[in-house]
């Protein structure tokens, strides 16, 4: 019936299509252009999801059938026992064959449906002889991911939102992959059994991504777990499903999905990054490269609750802060712990390597007219973590 | 008939002091309609927000503070209260009763739900911003990481939960204790009927609900842990207690409407209800396995499969009593003689739509699809299609229907049809996209969405306001009829109505059945 | 019922009123129980009891092998520096095994912290006994200081044998301002 009445539906719509056509922005109007009027869940690209999709496009036909048996009977009764055609009406009002039928059938029809149900359910929960285990936490509002490695060199990194504000707020276009787009995306192999465990940080956050029939509750305290085998390379986008607070639209899930040579070479590389990393520590920049850094890194950890120009918002402004004006020790303490009197202000130690964790102090001491002057060098934040 | 003892007071004290349940039921209907108009207004922003992709005029935080006010506002101050209201005209009326049996506590009943509805709209005022944790709000974002509201909003629950006990329990107490000689249980109008299963609900379950807000009380101001994991509490417990309460709430929600139908129905088939018994029947056992089911609203929260089982099972049971109901409705209309004023429209355009949302729910009830369509609009059409088609249709059909009994005056019937038409247009175009931007994988609560959900979004948003629109057609439709309808004189307002209540004058009289008719 | 007077509505009135009192301290008193007992029972979100286990007998199953996986996680506004020694074991069900987790408080005041533990499968939870756990109790730690937190544990025989990972995670909760007398002792 869905079916039915979409095409009566979209006759009806029609000009009010012809009408707003004229309103969207070419921009993205080719791009997935298959995408825009999707109007059914997709099998995906694992067994699971075709699992569900044939379970549930079962289900809705099961209903279109009883749709069309009852809508016709109570419509063709509409148009025929109507008192301007002159009929008397009945007077029957029971009779206890028929209440039996119509309890009895509908219970029947049921059995059916919860057989492929049920198998389905024992599917989706088989979470066992994964080759690889990725811990993903829900942050407000960021995922992390963490490939759990058996020698305990586990990767690990933030996934942060990469549409911009001013794409949000309407002063630019609107990219092709808007509100979909991150910067780091989780990265598996294809064919190969990767098993999600799922928790959160502060509130519940969920995880889905719906083409790889992924949905679960992160639950601050609690693992859950869930599991996919993408049989497609490719990049696939999600987004939280659980309200999670102000930017619960903002924190999409991406997967790609590549060969396993690539996926091996992306460990690889990741691993080596880390190892970069620490190199970079060993650095001295200047002030220019640790500003520019720091504004990037402002922009995807800070901006959301501190502002675009440091006005402050959720969070308190930084643009003449007492704390990014203050002294050095203070400021470092805050970010990298936390605030110990609003849970709001997350510690933010674990969250930035100690290069973007110096470049962003040295950033906001230097930026929206807080001309401190001062330079925070990375071995500055390691010292500090390590002494303070 | 016992109309002339003392009238009704004059002025403010006649309202104030009331406990007539006539006037009782009118305070009700219109505060009703008032929260309505401003759950409605709250929808209106939502959906001008997300008329198109990005954020334009409003912030996410303001955006989470209207779907949570507009879910709570519709639910405990509009749905909730019309069908109170309608049972305080309706029940003692219908059963042969002079009043309601607590008259007193029906007045206070009623009258602390304004102040709550005042403190829940006031803490939006607050520093922090008001409630904006969904109406579900589910720890920890309602408890550790809530605006400090958040005291204000549990104790205006509180309030509006001891309002609904009250109420319920007057129901009780009048359906058991005053009916009139003859009126036996199985003689009940269907509206009494499942009024009276849903007074049950309610003092069942509002305690639940009021119990999960005082821990949450308890955990925000008095160190206790239930709801976090780092005192030995889980947060999942409260999805536990908040749906042991919620569940049956949307059943609370939808039974009266049920009943509403199964009286409308009748009268304009000209034909006697079919299966009475079996509707009683299932009434009940909708009620009963309104209990056992509640976690079907958490599939994906990591239960364990044995309990996931058992929960889906029991959902996809529901079908086959609310099956049942449908079927004896256009049993009913079957080889009657129907005519299609404005309340039968309704009504129609009721078990239409109500069961379209009855297929969403029973897609909804299977488990492993359910981990596709949770949490997206799917969800959110599918709620609105026995929320507001279900609930609010047939409420909208029971004031055409009474409004002549109630006033003494015929409201304008073409401006009736034209108000029914535009409301099921505007309805479905409202929510029919949301289930394909559900499937689609929209997920719900979201300020803003992906570029390929746009053109749906605007459709849905353009439905919206026609549907909101056509809501103050209906607003000049009543006070026009009160103001200056056509007066109708006919006891029996309509041809094919039955009941004590189509036996009193009309305008129905400030006291009827002072005494009790003989039920035969 | 005489108390209440012959009035069938007062009587009406107290039962159901009763039914209410009833109602709100079935939330506290049954469900709220209830609910804990059932996630000791099936592992709800892969709680472990926080008991001590108490061994029955102990014989060592030689046949297979179980990866355990140890997973620590830090909740908000928790600054330590906090994992497991090892990330991964085999081990035999039955026998007794022992590790550590190792826990550095970055800050210069005294902190106290809950560690609270999370098995996955869930179903595998009541399977794995803990003999010894410093999540039995609260862990105050120095300012700037560190330590090693032992964890003694054995797997059930009898558990099922398509289980063959288990996941102990930890997730490490600031509970200063919640055990301030823990503190003070320090």
């Amino acid at each position: 019936m869905l079916r039915k009445a979409r095409s009566v539906f979209w006759l009806a719509m029609f000009p009010v299509f012809l009408l707003l056509s004229g309103t969207v922005s070419p921009a993205w109007a080719d791009e997935k252009a298959d995408r825009r009027y999707q109007v059914n869940m997709e099998p995906g690209v694992t067994d699971v999801g075709a699992d569900i999709f044939s379970l549930h496009m079962l289900i809705f036909w099961i209903c279109v059938v009883i749709g069309i048996v009852v809508f016709g009977v109570m419509f063709y009764s509409i148009y025929a026992h109507r008192k301007s055609r002159g009929v008397t009406p009945a007077t029957f009002h029971e009779s206890t064959k028929v209440e039996i039928a119509w309890t009895v059938v509908p219970f029947l029809i049921l059995l059916g449906m919860a057989v492929p149900a049920t198998s389905t359910l024992i599917e989706v929960y088989d979470t066992e002889d994964a080759e690889i285990d990725i811990l993903v936490t829900g942050y407000q509002w960021k995922w992390k991911y963490e490939y759990l490695a058996d020698d305990g060199e586990n990767v690990s990194f933030f996934s942060n939102l990469k549409t911009s504000q001013e794409e949000i707020y309407n002063e630019d276009d609107k990219g092709q992959f808007y509100l979909l787009d991150v910067d780091e995306p989780i990265v598996i192999p294809v064919d190969t059994k990767v098993r999600f465990l799922v928790t959160a940080y502060d509130v519940i956050h969920s995880m889905w991504v719906p083409e790889l029939a992924v949905k679960k509750d992160a639950i601050p305290g609690f693992i859950n777990e869930t599991w996919t085998r993408a049989t497609k390379t490719g990049i696939y986008r999600g987004q939280c499903a659980e309200l999670c607070g102000k930017d619960h639209g903002f924190m999409p899930v991406v997967v790609n999905v590549v060969e396993r040579e690539e996926y091996d070479q992306w460990l690889a590389e990741k691993q080596t990054q880390a190892a970069e990393i620490a190199a970079l520590m060993e650095q001295t920049f200047t002030m220019d490269e640790l500003v520019a850094r720091g504004k990037s890194v402002y922009d995807r950890a800070c901006l959301a609750c501190h502002g675009a120009n440091g006005e402050g918002g959720v969070g308190k402004a930084i643009a003449g802060s007492a704390i990014a004006m203050g002294p050095l020790g203070g400021h470092m303490d805050i970010v990298i712990n936390g605030s110990r009197n609003n849970a709001a202000m997350q510690a933010f130690g674990g969250q930035l390597n100690d290069v973007d964790m110096a470049a962003v102090l040295t950033f906001q001491r230097n930026a929206f007219g807080n001309n401190m002057g001062d330079m925070i060098q990375p071995i500055d934040v390691y010292n500090y973590k390590q002494g303070q | 008939m016992g109309d002339h003892h003392h009238g009704p007071a004059k002025g403010l004290s006649r309202w104030l002091f009331a406990t007539n349940h006539k006037d009782i039921g009118t305070m009700y209907l219109w505060f009703s309609f008032a929260m309505f108009l401003v759950g409605g207004a709250f929808a209106m922003i939502i959906r001008a927000e997300l008329f198109q992709p990005g954020m334009q005029l409003i912030r996410p935080e303001f955006f989470n503070q209207m779907t949570t006010m507009h879910g709570l506002i519709m639910v405990f101050g509009a749905i909730m209260p019309a069908f109170v209201g309608l049972a305080n005209w309706m029940i003692p009326m219908m059963i042969g009763a002079p009043d309601m049996a607590l008259p007193r506590m029906n007045n206070w009943s009623f009258w602390i739900l304004p102040p709550a509805f005042l403190l829940l709209l006031a803490t939006m005022f607050m520093e922090g911003g008001g409630p904006a944790f969904g109406w579900t709000f589910y720890a920890p974002l309602s408890t550790t990481y809530a605006p400090p509201s958040v005291t204000f909003f549990i104790f205006g629950v509180h309030i509006l939960g001891l309002s609904s006990i009250m109420g319920s329990i007057n129901i009780v107490a009048t359906v058991m204790n005053l009916r009139a000689p003859g009126m036996t249980y199985m003689k009940m109008p269907l509206f009494v009927w499942t009024w009276f299963i849903t007074a049950y609900l309610l003092i069942a379950v509002m305690p639940v609900l009021a119990g999960a807000v005082t821990m949450m009380l308890m955990d925000i101001h008095f160190g206790t842990s239930f709801f976090s994991a780092a005192g030995g509490g889980d947060p999942v417990l409260f999805q536990h207690v908040f749906w042991f309460f919620g569940h049956p709430e949307v059943y609370i929600i939808i039974l009266p409407a049920f009943g509403v139908v199964s009286q409308i129905i009748p009268a304009f088939a000209r034909k006697p209800l079919f299966g009475y018994d079996s509707m009683v029947y299932a009434t009940a056992s909708i009620a009963f396995l309104s209990f056992i089911v509640w976690a079907h609203h958490m599939y994906t929260v990591g239960m364990p499969i044995a309990g996931e089982l058992f929960f889906m099972y029991a959902t996809m049971l529901i079908a086959v009593p609310t099956g049942v109901k449908v079927f004896n409705w256009i049993t009913t209309m079957w080889r009657g003689a129907m005519t299609f004023e404005t309340p039968m429209l309704f009504c129609i355009g009721f078990v239409v739509l109500f069961t379209i949302g009855g297929f969403t729910g029973l897609m909804l009830s299977i488990a492993p699809s359910d981990f596709q369509y949770h949490d997206s609009y799917f969800v959110v059409a599918h709620f609105h299609y026995v929320m507001v088609a279900g609930a609010v249709f047939s409420m909208t059909a029971a004031v055409y229907y009474w409004l002549p009994k109630w006033c003494g005056k015929m409201y304008n019937e073409t401006m009736g049809k034209t108000h029914f038409w535009i409301s099921f247009i505007g309805f479905n175009v409202t929510f029919f996209p949301q289930h394909f931007v559900g499937l689609a994988g929209m997920p719900r609560r979201i300020p803003d969405y992906a570029l390929q959900f746009a053109d749906f979004n605007m459709i849905s948003s353009i439905g919206a306001f026609i549907y909101g629109a056509s809501q103050l057609l209906f607003l000049y439709n009543v006070i026009a009829t009160i103001v200056g309808g056509k007066p109708v004189s006919d006891e029996k307002v309509w041809e094919g109505a039955e009941g004590l209540e189509w036996t009193v004058p009309t305008p129905a009289p400030f006291h009827t059945f002072a005494t009790p008719p003989q039920v035969r | 019922m005489r108390l209440f007077g012959d009035n069938p509505i007062t009587l009406t009135v107290v039962k159901m009123a009763a039914v209410v009192v009833i109602m709100f301290s079935f939330v506290f008193v049954v469900m709220v129980p209830l609910y804990n007992v059932l996630c000791d029972a099936l592992g709800i979100n892969g709680k472990t009891s926080g008991q001590r286990y108490e061994a029955a007998s102990i014989q060592v199953d030689e046949s297979r092998e179980v990866t355990i996986q140890f997973i620590a996680t830090n909740s908000d506004g928790m600054p330590w520096d906090f994992r497991p020694a090892q990330t991964m074991m085999k081990v035999n069900p039955g026998a007794v095994n022992d590790t550590v987790f190792l826990a550095r408080n970055p800050r210069p005041q005294a902190m106290v912290a809950q560690a609270i533990p999370s098995v996955s499968p869930a179903r595998a939870a009541e399977f794995f006994h803990k003999t010894e756990c410093f999540c039995f109790n609260n862990q105050p730690l120095d300012g700037l200081a560190s330590t090693e937190m032992p964890l003694q544990f054995i797997v059930d025989q009898d558990l099922p044998r398509d289980i063959r990972t288990i996941t102990l995670s930890y997730t490490m909760f600031d509970i200063t301002e919640m055990a301030p007398d823990a503190v003070a002792q320090r």
